[in-house]
């Protein structure tokens, strides 16, 4: 069954390639990506949070949630690790 | 037709790279070479965003007092904050599956799928 | 699995840049808010330094220096002050996560936004540099 690896992904690197013909071009700035929020981000980042950053902006003011949500992420995998290699040999 | 290949050629080498992580993780009997594959497609899918993301004449995310604030003028700011998510759950994801290889390297002596399968049917 | 490894070169080497590193990592970590930089960044550079040390000291020794104990607990502390970062504009009015309505005396707006991402990346550092050389400290004591 493993010689099917080979035509399936070229099949699938197929349909990559046409999927590509959907795209904005590169460094378009109309492109869809670029419409929504990112520009309410940008103007009022200094405004409203007083930093320069952008990203870090973003990261910890207006989607601070989600960062809330990746930290618990990272700790519980760290946790996962102790729990699947040291079980019951304490830390 | 060439203006058309500068605008999408880095599109088709994320593809590429996507296929050869996808092949990796399907082909490989090797639990490692599957993580590294699965790994290579992660970076694809960073890229894939990192990618979109930019904008012709733009400049870091940085709020320069020189130029305003301007949205043309700077790049797309929200595909790198997914990406900084995307690469810390990335690195978690590779941790915790390096955790269980090693659980499986300890209790089968390899990590080898047919190796694995045949220690356990029997 | 981790042994000193008795080499007067990698001694020195080791001495002149885990203070570098660690130097640099704070700097990442303060300069998030005007450049390239942020609490991820500076937390993994600060966790990298530690494991260095862990490579080249050897386990006895660099255990004294950062007990694996602390790695845990700078974890759990860190996503605890991020918790409560959370949940102070809670009781004072606000919604979760509203640095705008933080508990803090003499700064509002803007400001107090600023001073909430301040404490928000500090933790996140905390966090992810604890879980960082806690996954190594797991990692490389269950490669036997």
């Amino acid at each position: 069954m493993r010689w099917l690896a080979v035509p399936v992904m070229a099949l699938f690197l197929a349909l990559m390639l046409y999927a590509t013909t959907g795209l904005p071009l590169r460094g378009e700035p109309q492109a869809p990506a670029n419409a929504h929020v990112s520009p309410y981000y940008i103007e009022k980042t200094i405004e409203e949070t007083g930093t320069p950053n952008i990203v870090t902006s973003v990261l910890a003011d207006y989607r601070g949630y989600d960062t809330l949500g990746e930290t618990t992420v990272i700790l519980a995998a760290g946790l996962a690790c102790l729990l699947i290699l040291r079980r019951g040999k304490g830390l | 037709m060439l203006e058309e290949f500068l605008g999408r050629y880095s599109y088709f080498m994320i593809a590429v790279l996507m296929t050869i992580g996808i092949y990796g993780m399907l082909a490989k009997r090797n639990l490692i070479k599957k993580l590294i594959g699965m790994n290579i497609l992660q970076t694809a899918i960073f890229l894939f965003f990192i990618e979109g993301g930019g904008k012709l004449g733009a400049t870091v995310p940085v709020i320069d007092p020189q130029l305003g604030n301007d949205p043309a003028k700077y790049i797309n700011p929200l595909p790198h904050v997914l990406m900084l998510t995307g690469i810390v759950v990335g690195i978690s994801l590779t941790a915790v599956a390096l955790a269980f290889l090693i659980n499986i390297s300890r209790t089968f002596h390899s990590l080898d799928e047919d190796c694995i399968l045949k220690e356990m049917s029997k | 699995m981790i042994e000193r490894y008795e080499n007067v070169i990698i001694d020195i080497v080791c001495s002149v840049m885990v203070p570098l590193i660690q130097l640099f990592a704070l700097y990442v970590v303060v300069h998030g808010h005007y450049g390239p930089g942020g609490g991820f960044q500076g937390g993994v550079l600060f966790a990298v330094s530690i494991i260095l040390l862990r490579l080249c000291l050897g386990k006895e020794a660099s255990h004294k220096k950062f007990p694996p104990k602390l790695a845990a607990a700078l974890a759990a502390s860190g996503m605890l002050v991020y918790m409560l970062t959370g949940l102070a504009p809670m009781a004072a009015g606000g919604a979760f996560l509203d640095y705008g309505h933080l508990p803090i005396p003499g700064v509002s707006g803007a400001e107090l936004r600023f001073l909430g991402i301040t404490i928000v990346e500090w933790s996140i550092a905390f966090s992810v540099c604890g879980t960082m050389v806690l996954l190594f400290d797991v990692l490389a004591e269950g490669m036997r």
